[in-house]
């Protein structure tokens, strides 16, 4: 399976990851595989109401009984600060997220904390939980953003008031944030346009699925210091929210992270760290919890449901030349919905001349949306990827075409200000365009082929990366980015190509924050490229050590033959004359020495003792993302039922270090973004209740539900990246919900405008005259 | 606390006796008493199969099979199917197609995939999802899980 490129030796290759064997045996430790001696089991009271006052909560029953070792509430926890923590991929209000994780005066979900029990057995600490007696004062919840954007809405904080375009107003309103992205003249391009298409759409709340249920574990230990074992994507970023929410430095809190059972963007907030921290403390023993689903469900960050307005005019030559979108996303129950990035991504894949965006944050009585695989930016998509179909298909285009036509490229500014450096997007559509499937005639009734593209912009952060060599020639590989899908393999990839070495010499391991310098969250598609970079420094470095003892050692050796000669600078042997390659160091300076990498690691000792490289990275030359997919569907004319009958994803990876990691991420993408076409959505009653909160009844795509996901992986190096990196996890997910939606409408005649398309949604739409 | 029960079953071909409550799932047992870990909890009301094992041959959700029910039966899991130094052919498989990502569902789509071979050797790409429809990936897009299960079957074959 492993080939080697004329370029390269390792990358492009497809090695075996370096944890598989102890995954696929079971004997990998996840965060709920801890087990500590002395260990208590914890269970979290959760709010039967979207919406209530909190007017009393009596734990004395609860803590007399037999087996229960500690009780806790919100009051436990010191005094919430009002302030912002940045916390890698996203800035948080410290009180905001203290008051998530345990409700101090409201409950502003159902499902939200509000107390916690540690006991000798979980069956014994859940008994407890019906003992615990509070008292509410029951509210009118808010579920909708177009209803909490009402000014008669409830309001779920009182206090909060509305940031109007940066300015701080004094209106109190559910809505957080309204901010405006501006490039051109929107009003002038749409004078311009010969056709223009406007439609708005509604998408539901999703979650991102993960099989793994959230799950922590904490020693309080007697002189003070917390540790904690969980299942993150970010061990310095949950060391970080705990500090804060508990008011202690960061110096005393130890995280190590566990292998985690999948996360996309939903296992960076904390939930259950500060309340083991507590409870172990109360109690003197170490404490653990485990999440049940419907817990997962009810009370952790899914992403937000949205409406969407877009307006896009054309010229009848296919150019786009105005486009104009309003984006209101539920933040849920605290302020951070992803407005953001959805408006920074809505028409990204576009050079358009006239661009406006407006982004509405709006808190609603459902959980705090967290990220999830391209944060905001499927929702976005899915309305102006339909539209512009939708304007091929008024302009007599192929939808292709019109994609080709108005691509970005190098140079072209992005609607919050950015210029694209180079990027790969009209690849993409040729690469679709050539491809088989498109040229392949659907044939057969009620059948359609959709496209659609799709943008994430991709970040940087921080890594770090120590590699240290063993005497065997081998070395081990020290980094801080938890591994969610083969990162191990990629980042060691890229070490043994820089120290030119084989990749099985390459050993790994993902430590916690006491064994390595600061980095932050496996998420953004950032491991790849940016703790990839880190590599690739750490790994110069160690080869800058090993020329610099072998200068010195050829220097001495030189000096020697030519002792006496007339001209000393001949023998003189720098840095510089050492030279690298295929394993094998040389001097410039004399052809007859040299040495291999595995004679100078076996050397070490006795030429200046142990190297270790290091370097931590913080690259600024991102790469963006971007992806164009074709489906077929077939849709039953009787239930609505979608059935996908082909999917092809092509996407610019800049280079694919391990290809088949590379095309499981758009696999796995793909997947997540049909199942959000299809059938995901939190379905809620009146009172705020969620009536689906099971894997039953949130239906996600499963083997029977899916075709074979074929995948096109084109490379446009990033030049931000020594190796051309962009990282590939994310923007997979983007374009699914679009393409399917624009298939259903060659299928059946009528446009989708809401999320999912199950099959009532698109039966009533088949019926409509 | 309720009265505990003593329990003699096999598991992985040994003779194993635990005392465990009438309310304990196989799962919380296998995972939290016996230190079988390598059994996962996703959901625990069998919409998963992370817990995917064995009893007496037929394939179940652990989460679903109280622990007492097992008195007298034969448990497989996830840590009884490789060998010394040498794993199943379903193990190296996945490994070499890279069918897990995150490898939470790993072994109960290993366990699963291992009841199904059993019963029908040279599965056909439906049958193989038909079969996996009751276990949950969210990472993989179940494509290379596919390839890997029909895979293994082949080399299963051929040294039989």
């Amino acid at each position: 399976m492993a080939e080697a490129t004329a370029e390269y030796r390792v990358i492009g290759t497809r090695p075996i990851r370096p944890d598989g064997a102890d995954k696929v045996t079971g004997r990998a430790i996840y965060g709920a595989d801890m087990r500590l001696t002395g260990m208590l089991y914890g269970k979290v009271l959760r709010s039967p109401h979207a919406h209530a006052r909190i007017k009393s909560i009596d734990t004395s029953k609860a803590k007399a009984l037999p087996g229960v070792r500690a009780v806790i509430t919100a009051r436990d926890f010191p005094p919430a600060v009002d302030r912002i923590a940045n916390l890698g991929e996203m800035a948080v209000n410290v009180k905001y997220l203290s008051h998530n994780v345990l409700a101090y005066d409201k409950a502003l979900y159902k499902g939200h904390a509000i107390a916690a029990v540690a006991a000798t057995s979980p069956h014994i600490a859940e008994e407890a939980l019906s003992l615990i007696e509070v008292e509410y004062d029951v509210l009118p919840p808010v579920l909708h953003v177009l209803e909490a954007m009402k000014e008669e809405a409830p309001l779920l904080h009182e206090d909060m008031t509305t940031t109007d375009l940066g300015q701080k107003t004094d209106r109190r309103s559910n809505v957080v944030t309204h901010f405006r992205f501006t490039q051109g003249d929107v009003a002038q391009g749409f004078r311009n346009a010969e056709v223009v298409i406007e439609r708005e759409f509604n998408t539901g709340t999703v979650h991102q699925g993960y099989i793994e249920p959230h799950n922590a574990t904490a020693l309080w230990n007697e002189d003070g210091h917390l540790y904690i074992w969980t299942s993150t994507q970010g061990a310095f970023v949950v060391q970080r929210q705990v500090a804060e929410i508990l008011g202690i430095s960061v110096s005393q809190v130890s995280v190590t992270p566990c292998e985690i059972g999948g996360g996309f963007g939903g296992k960076i907030s904390v939930y259950l760290e500060p309340v083991v921290a507590v409870l172990s403390r109360k109690a003197g023993r170490p404490v653990k919890i485990i999440m049940s689903r419907i817990e997962e469900f009810e009370a952790t960050g899914p992403t937000p449901a949205s409406h969407i307005k877009v307006k896009m005019g054309a010229r009848k030559d296919g150019h786009i030349v105005a486009a104009e979108a309003s984006l209101m996303y539920e933040a849920g129950a605290f302020p951070g919905s992803p407005v953001t990035a959805g408006g920074m991504c809505i028409f990204g894949p576009y050079a358009i001349p006239n661009m406006q965006v407006d982004g509405y944050d709006v808190v609603v009585n459902k959980p705090k949306t967290a990220a999830y695989r391209a944060p905001g930016a499927t929702n976005a998509a899915f309305a102006s990827e339909t539209v512009i179909d939708e304007l091929a298909e008024k302009l007599g285009l192929d939808p292709l075409e019109i994609r080709r036509i108005n691509g970005a490229k190098e140079g072209d500014r992005q609607v919050h200000g950015p210029a694209f450096p180079r990027i790969g997007y009209i690849e993409t559509v040729h690469a679709a365009l050539e491809h088989e499937h498109y040229h392949t005639p659907l044939e057969g009734p009620n059948r359609g082929r959709g496209v659609a593209s799709g943008f994430w912009f991709n970040v940087g952060f921080q890594s770090t990366v120590v590699i240290n060599v063993n005497s065997d020639g081998t070395v081990s590989l020290v980094e801080g980015s938890t591994d969610i899908g083969g990162t191990r393999a990629s980042i060691a990839m890229q070490a043994a190509e820089t120290l030119g070495i084989p990749y099985e010499d390459v050993r790994p391991s993902v430590v916690g924050t006491d064994g390595v310098g600061y980095t932050d969250v496996t998420g953004g598609s950032r491991t790849t490229f940016a703790t990839g970079y880190a590599a690739y420094e750490a790994a110069r470095d160690v080869i800058r050590q090993m020329k610099e003892r072998l200068a010195q050692r050829w220097n001495t050796e030189m000096e020697k033959e030519f002792e006496g000669q007339a001209e000393p600078e001949i023998a003189r042997v720098t840095v510089d004359d050492v030279e690298y390659g295929d394993g094998l160091f040389r001097c410039a300076k004399a052809r007859d020495k040299t040495m291999t990498f595995k004679d100078m690691a076996a050397q070490m000792a006795r030429m200046g003792g142990p190297i270790t490289g290091r370097a931590t990275s913080q690259p600024r030359g991102v790469g963006g993302a971007f992806a164009t997919h074709v489906v077929d569907v077939e849709v039953d004319p009787d239930t609505g039922k979608v059935t996908i009958l082909r999917y092809t994803a092509v996407q610019d990876a800049g280079r694919a270090i391990h290809p088949s990691y590379v095309e499981g991420q758009i696999q796995g993408g793909v997947v997540q973004g049909i199942g959000w076409a299809l059938n995901e959505e939190f379905c809620y009653r009146d009172d705020g209740s969620m009536t689906n909160a099971s894997f039953l009844d949130y239906r996600m795509p499963t083997t029977l539900d899916l075709p074979m996901i074929d995948t096109v992986i084109v490379e446009v190096p990033n030049p931000g990246h020594p190796y051309g990196v962009r990282g590939v996890g994310e923007v997979p997910i983007v374009p699914p919900p679009a393409a399917v939606a624009n298939a259903i409408y060659r299928a059946t005649g009528k446009r989708m405008t809401e999320l999912p398309m199950s099959p009532g949604q698109v039966l009533s739409r088949m019926l409509e005259k | 606390m309720a009265k505990r029960v003593m329990v003699t079953t096999h598991i992985n071909g040994e003779e194993t006796t635990f005392l465990c409550e009438p309310r304990q799932s196989l799962l919380e047992v296998l995972r939290e008493d016996l230190g079988l870990t390598g059994t996962k909890e996703g959901c625990s009301n069998g919409n998963c199969g992370a817990c995917s094992v064995q009893i007496d041959g037929v394939l179940v959700d652990s989460c679903l099979v109280l622990a007492v029910e097992t008195e007298g039966k034969k448990v497989t899991t996830i840590e009884g199917l490789a060998s010394p130094a040498k794993l199943h052919p379903l193990q190296q498989k996945f490994l070499e197609h890279a069918a897990l990502q995150c490898g939470i569902c790993t072994p109960g789509f290993i366990v699963a995939a291992k009841a199904l071979l059993e019963k029908k050797p040279r599965p056909s790409e439906h049958e193989v999802r038909y079969w996996l429809a009751g276990n949950l990936c969210r990472c993989t897009g179940y494509d290379k899980i596919v390839r890997a299960v029909l895979d293994a079957a082949q080399t299963m074959e051929v040294k039989a």
